[in-house]
């Protein structure tokens, strides 16, 4: 099924972290994982916390906490309102917003951040335990995706099974 | 070189049909890498290679710019000199500064992207249809596709949106003119021929107030030009012609943006969308003790900064980035042929707007539910069949048509005909301002499913 090859992320990325394409070529996607977004807050963009049952066996349920969490607090500081963003609307506004057009705001500033931080967390804890997370930018900001890797060969477990009914169901 | 490179959007249909055309398609992208813009699966026109978005129809654009830069162009070559010799040389500096800053900011509202959210991967698709499935309970009805959640402590109901796939997320709706989710979602405005959303509200909200500030400030300098030239007994012939039709253009638009710049005031004090205000989402009327707008901060002020001078969101649709290699196909459209017919057919449906055609559809889904389980895909054929015999007085016109024929009607006749003439009869129906103000508990499926509906229909003058 061709949807289900997970997209490949930037190039400059790819061949940086080689043992993530290992990861891809040397393993089957088994399921992926959805962490929807929490609106309890308004709008900001704040992430749930709820640990998946699919990541059980995979990973430290702290682990996977703490990482949630560092980004919510990445999406607050980008998405915080107070004096600096306020400076940089008026800025924005007084120069009819062309200043956009040449300066990074503190949202893309922040975003280069968590894309570098999902490279490392990547890297050093979800690569080894067979899971790879997708940057939530790459998928609009209302998710967070896990994708669950195995083995070639030792496929056909339970989770394997469960993401061939999830695609055929109604 | 890329002048107007627009793109065509692929019908999910007919690649389902004819898989060698897809065949030819991955052929021809394996030459040159495409640009995710090239597959956008929305109604939008991009220019520069993708750095430029508009809507399909953005006819009215040249005209609202022609307007502007025409009035401009006459005061500044007729009325200005008179004005400098009789008054003082800061009228054509302050009208020469409000018309730069209102061309910017036109341009900057109609080549910003809105707020897209791209549409969900046919592994998130199929991740949200599991999630509907194990909590629909009942066997017989389709499930409710309808998610309610806590936003501030007060209940907000989140509609799924069958184009995108997805539940859309609060204060996002789908705009059918462009065929995107819009966060945050305005209105669509043709005379800028953008949606208004999160990520360019501010340059709208600039534009007219900039706009009514010019207009107020070209009248005002007419005005005091014929002035001047009936006390001084000079002759009302030559130049002023010219006069009288900037006159003419100015007492007509100072009215309506005027209006329009109060009213948007309004809308930015209060954080409010022109969509939930004309929905009436959050007004008292609703009759719970919950009512009460919950994104508002409950100061003006800081309502005004938010909403003005907040984090600018970046662009979600990364429309210059390279497609990758291994995905041929745009995610809709995979998961189109993914999903059972159940979900397409309602897709296909979803902008036929007639209430007729929503009542059949609500009374036959059940049965069609019943006759064809969704999980046998054999059966995919047979789907419009039987919708067509169990309704014979509707056409089923595929949704690429029919919002076409949307497209054409002027936003701001569609607007009276929605309001005015079914205005009695329609109460119950797709209207959802009424359907807020009296749910019916046996239509509240279909109507919700209507969501759309309004979006087409309200859009307000620019």
């Amino acid at each position: 099924m061709q949807g289900l090859v997970p997209t490949a992320t930037d190039g400059n990325m790819a061949t940086e972290f080689h043992n993530l394409q290992e990861l891809r070529h040397s393993a089957s996607l088994a399921n992926k994982v959805f962490i929807q977004r929490d609106y309890s807050e308004g709008t900001t963009c704040k992430f749930q916390t709820k640990f998946p049952s699919e990541l059980e066996s995979r990973i430290e349920r702290t682990l996977f906490e703490d990482t949630v969490k560092t980004l919510n607090n990445y999406y607050a500081e980008a998405e915080k309102i107070g004096g600096q963003s306020y400076l940089e609307g008026c800025l924005a506004c007084a120069t009819a917003y062309l200043i956009f057009l040449c300066m990074e705001t503190r949202y893309e500033k922040v975003l280069k951040k968590i894309a570098k931080y999902i490279q490392e967390q990547n890297e050093k804890i979800y690569a080894p335990r067979g899971l790879l997370i997708t940057d939530p930018i790459e998928r609009g900001m209302r998710v967070i995706e896990i994708s669950i890797y195995e083995d070639r060969g030792s496929s056909g477990s339970s989770s394997g099974s469960s993401s061939v009914s999830g695609s055929t169901a109604r | 070189m890329m002048k107007n490179c627009e793109y065509q959007q692929i019908d999910p249909r007919a690649l389902a049909v004819s898989p060698s055309s897809a065949q030819n398609h991955t052929e021809k992208k394996a030459r040159r890498p495409r640009r995710k813009w090239e597959a956008f699966p929305g109604k939008n026109r991009f220019f520069c290679n993708g750095r430029i978005i508009l809507a399909r129809q953005s006819g009215v654009l040249p005209l609202t710019l022609g307007l502007i830069v025409v009035t401009c162009g006459l005061f500044f070559a007729f009325d200005c000199p008179f004005l400098v010799d009789h008054l003082t040389v800061f009228i054509p500096v302050i009208g020469g500064v409000l018309f730069v800053f209102v061309v910017i900011s036109l341009l900057r509202t109609s080549f910003t992207d809105p707020g897209i959210l791209p549409r969900a991967t046919p592994d998130e698709a199929a991740d949200i249809e599991k999630q509907i499935d194990t909590s629909g309970s009942s066997t017989y009805r389709p499930p409710p596709r309808t998610k309610e959640i806590l936003i501030n402590q007060q209940v907000v109901k989140l509609k799924y949106c069958f184009t995108c796939k997805m539940f859309r997320p609060p204060r996002t709706s789908h705009c059918s003119l462009c065929d995107n989710c819009v966060e945050r979602f305005d209105h669509h405005c043709p005379w800028v021929g953008n949606c208004v959303g999160k990520r360019n509200y501010r340059f709208f909200y600039s534009f007219i107030i900039s706009l009514s500030f010019l207009t107020s400030f070209i009248f005002g300098c007419v005005i005091t030009h014929i002035t001047l030239l009936i006390i001084e007994m000079l002759s009302f012939l030559d130049s002023s012609s010219c006069t009288v039709v900037e006159l003419v253009i100015c007492f007509f638009s100072i009215w309506s943006i005027l209006g329009l710049s109060g009213f948007h005031t309004y809308l930015v004090a209060s954080n409010l969308t022109t969509n939930e205000d004309i929905k009436g989402s959050w007004s008292s009327k609703r009759g719970s003790d919950d009512s009460g707008n919950p994104y508002s901060y409950n100061s003006i002020i800081t309502n005004c900064c938010v909403t003005l001078c907040g984090p600018m969101p970046p662009s979600l649709i990364d429309r210059r980035g390279f497609l990758p290699p291994n995905e041929a196909v745009p995610a809709a459209s995979v998961s189109e042929i993914e999903l059972p017919p159940f979900v397409a057919k309602n897709d296909a449906h979803m902008c036929t707007q007639s209430t007729k055609d929503v009542l059949e559809r609500v009374v036959h889904s059940s049965d069609f539910h019943g006759l064809c389980p969704p999980s046998t895909p054999k059966t995919t054929p047979l789907g419009p069949e039987i919708f067509s015999i169990a309704a014979p007085s509707t056409e089923p016109s595929p949704s690429a048509g029919c919002t076409r024929q949307h497209a054409h009607q002027s936003a701001a006749t569609t607007c009276p005909l929605f309001t005015k003439s079914s205005k009695r009869d329609s109460l119950h129906s797709i209207n959802p301002a009424f359907r807020l103000a009296s749910p019916s508990p046996s239509l509240s499926r279909v109507t919700l499913i209507l969501g759309d509906a309004p979006d087409i229909g309200f859009i307000p003058l620019p």
